[in-house]
């Protein structure tokens, strides 16, 4: 019985708390957009500040009429929301968020976190290919051939911190940093942070590179036909995917959840993880799209070679500077 | 337009050759109204276009036949309902062409100044709806539409202390205008263009500081001076094609000559070209309503006592075209008055219209995504481009 329980109950606890957290950065961000534009934002809706207009969304959706189209794929269409949701959470379930405070602490946690980060792409076709939709079809190409071009740089530009820790353990990688964050190497940490966050950007379909979302000449993208439950899915997907790939850059490059030890390492850790998901939402509210051409341009011309580069001189300088020790 | 090859369409053909008709409009986020587009895709690639109009339709030139010279200035400015101050001016100038109705000195400044005003108001709409078209209304593009829309609820204002509508004024009427400054307006005038003036500079630095703008804007929809003349593009489309040509300036009206003022060019003839033309227009615009502003004569605002009745107005036998420049560049009206009340014939010249015109000769080539910022730089309005 009590092995059920540890079994079932951390999990449990995490994809809820998760659930919880993610519905409230929506608030945050919904915040953080109305004050950059001089509006308020939501406050009708509990108080203070509309508290409670996260749960009244989400309440909403849950009773709006679930439309599936008539021409639709019905099986693809269906599933798709949950092919989508379900890698976005399994992402959380290999990251500690304190030492030894996690759900599986794997030894090979970066390959698990960034195998299940690109499986989001499926997901995001299915809902396209689904919905026997032009927009959604064109959105779901564009992502397709965005999230792979991306993705290749992603994985190299987090490759970076494994290779100067010399581990694959995420946990080893934040212990590694004790001294100094990876984040501020001089040089190498510099541009290898700044490209992941850019890069990261893309991955993750975000302004300015979310063409595949692109609302003013796709509509919606691939999500154009998704209403009601469905919708939140994947808007709780992205939202989730999102947090999971600011914790990731947290554990890589600013330190987890150092200084702090005890207690108090979970807070500091989300805590840096909420302010790199801000400047991500900052960056969202002031930038202005760009083209699909040019976003791949960017991707194979600019950003495949740096993370090539950056890698190499990541490898070369473990080896010349510690005698290839790694750690 | 694209020849009848480009349309025979394989939907979603497997040939190597597969092309896909998109349907965009009318309602769309970014089709500006009710404006239809069926593009004819090879991947992201726009092969040909069908602009299709009409979506507004509301008989305007009718209208204008069975609406008396008093009736119909209140509703002129329902066609270019974003710029109604020169829509309307539109009509009363060439009703007073046609017949021979002197206008104040004051009620001439008082147009010039509502005109100017306008196109401020109107520049701000059209850059906050462009930014919102290449940068969407869940990014960046929306928080610039939201500046630009606080810069213009504050002209608004101004409109609304002036005539009582924000939106729709009939300001304007035959031998002059219908109200004059209220006490203490002038004073909110210039500070409230000192504010947009300054607020120019903030957003100037946002966008041309940003790259992404920088690519997304220049090089893109090219309008050649040669397309822009046989199209017949007219206001900040021409200028932005390197022709100098500004009704204000070519065929002065309302005492334009009194005032000093710069008609910007640029050579490029694309978006960027097109947007630089608008940023420098807004300062002029501004500059004109401080020269106005300083040196507003005393004296009546209207040659004409007020009317009593609808039906008061009587015009001679005669026709005349009268046009202003409005925002969007040369709005004419063709009026022929038979000697009653209501004109026996009107024919309007959208400036819309005939700019709208061009988009279907320079999408093909480009991408799905530059559609809408080209179409986003035409500012059309579609209450002008259908009538």
């Amino acid at each position: 019985m009590s092995d059920l329980l540890w079994t079932v109950g951390p999990p449990f606890i995490l994809l809820n708390g998760v659930v919880i957290l993610i519905t409230y950065l929506t608030l945050l961000e919904r915040k953080f957009a109305a004050r950059l534009q001089s509006r308020v934002g939501p406050y009708r809706v509990g108080h203070p500040h509309g508290w409670l207009q996260p749960i009244a969304d989400a309440l909403k959706l849950m009773l709006k009429e679930d439309i599936v189209p008539a021409a639709a794929d019905r099986g693809v269409y269906n599933l798709a929301p949950i092919v989508f949701l379900v890698p976005a959470f399994l992402m959380y379930a290999a990251i500690p968020f304190a030492p030894g405070l996690g759900l599986a602490d794997l030894e090979i946690g970066i390959l698990f976190v960034l195998a299940v980060s690109s499986l989001e792409v499926i997901g995001l076709f299915m809902c396209g290919w689904g919905s026997n939709n032009k927009y959604a079809l064109l959105s779901a190409m564009r992502a397709v051939n965005q999230i792979i071009s991306y993705e290749v740089p992603f994985i190299l530009l987090a490759l970076v911190p494994v290779v100067l820790a010399g581990s694959l353990r995420l946990a080893d990688i934040v212990d590694a940093q004790a001294g100094l964050w990876y984040a501020f190497y001089p040089v190498l940490g510099w541009l290898t942070f700044a490209s992941f966050v850019i890069v990261s950007l893309a991955s993750e379909n975000r302004i300015p590179f979310d063409i595949v979302e692109a609302e003013s000449e796709l509509v919606a993208g691939f999500r154009v036909e998704y209403s009601g439950m469905k919708f939140a899915l994947i808007q709780l997907a992205e939202f989730t995917h999102l947090f999971g790939v600011a914790c990731l850059a947290t554990l890589l490059f600013l330190g987890g959840w150092r200084p702090a030890t005890g207690a108090l390492g979970p807070v500091v850790f989300l805590l840096k993880a909420l302010a790199l998901f801000v400047l991500i939402i900052w960056v969202r509210w002031s930038f202005i799209r760009i083209r699909v051409d040019q976003i791949l341009t960017l991707s194979w011309k600019l950003f495949l070679p740096v993370s090539l580069g950056l890698l190499l001189a990541a490898a070369v300088w473990v080896v010349v500077a510690r005698g290839g020790s790694g750690g | 337009m694209a020849d009848a090859a480009a349309r025979s369409v394989i939907e979603l053909g497997y040939g190597g050759n597969e092309r896909l008709v998109m349907n965009m409009g009318p309602q769309h986020p970014s089709a500006h109204g009710v404006f239809r587009m069926i593009l004819t895709l090879e991947g992201e690639t726009i092969v040909a276009v069908d602009p299709i109009i009409g979506y507004l339709h509301r008989c305007h030139e009718k209208l204008g036949e069975t609406l008396t010279y008093v009736q119909y200035p209140s509703i002129a400015s329902k066609t270019d309902y974003v710029s109604a101050m020169t829509a309307e001016l539109c009509y009363v100038r060439a009703a007073e062409v046609v017949g021979q109705i002197e206008v104040p000195k004051r009620a001439q400044y008082l147009r010039v100044l509502a005109a100017e005003l306008q196109r401020v108001a109107s520049h701000c709409l059209w850059l906050g709806t462009w930014c919102m078209d290449m940068g969407g209304a869940l990014g960046g593009g929306a928080t610039l539409f939201l500046y630009c829309f606080r810069e213009r609820e504050t002209i608004l204002d101004l409109f609304e202390a002036l005539t009582g509508a924000r939106l729709l004024y009939g300001f304007h009427q035959i031998g002059g205008t219908r109200y004059d400054l209220p006490a203490g307006w002038d004073a909110t005038c210039r500070e409230t263009v000192a504010q947009v003036e300054e607020r120019l500079d903030e957003y100037e630095a946002l966008l041309e500081g940003n790259p992404i703008f920088l690519v997304r804007a220049q090089g893109v929809g090219v309008i050649s001076p040669e397309l822009a003349q046989e199209v017949g593009v007219s206001g900040p489309l021409l200028r932005g094609s390197g022709i100098a040509h500004d009704i204000r300036r070519a065929e002065p009206y309302s005492s334009y000559e009194d005032f000093a003022f710069d008609v910007p060019v640029e050579a490029a003839g694309d978006c960027y070209a097109r947007y630089r033309v608008r940023m420098v227009e807004f300062r002029q615009s501004i500059r004109i309503v401080r020269q106005v502003l300083d040196g507003l004569p005393q004296g009546p605002i209207s040659s004409r006592p007020g009317v009593k009745s609808v039906a008061q107005v009587k015009l001679p036998k005669g026709e005349a075209y009268a046009r202003v420049e409005s925002a969007r560049g040369e709005v004419g009206i063709y009026l022929v008055s038979e000697g009653a009340t209501k004109p026996y014939r009107m024919k309007w010249r959208g400036a819309s219209f005939s700019n709208l015109a061009v988009a279907g000769l320079i999408l093909p080539g480009h991408k799905v995504a530059d559609a809408v910022a080209i179409l986003g730089s035409i500012d059309p309005v579609f209450g002008e481009v259908d009538r």
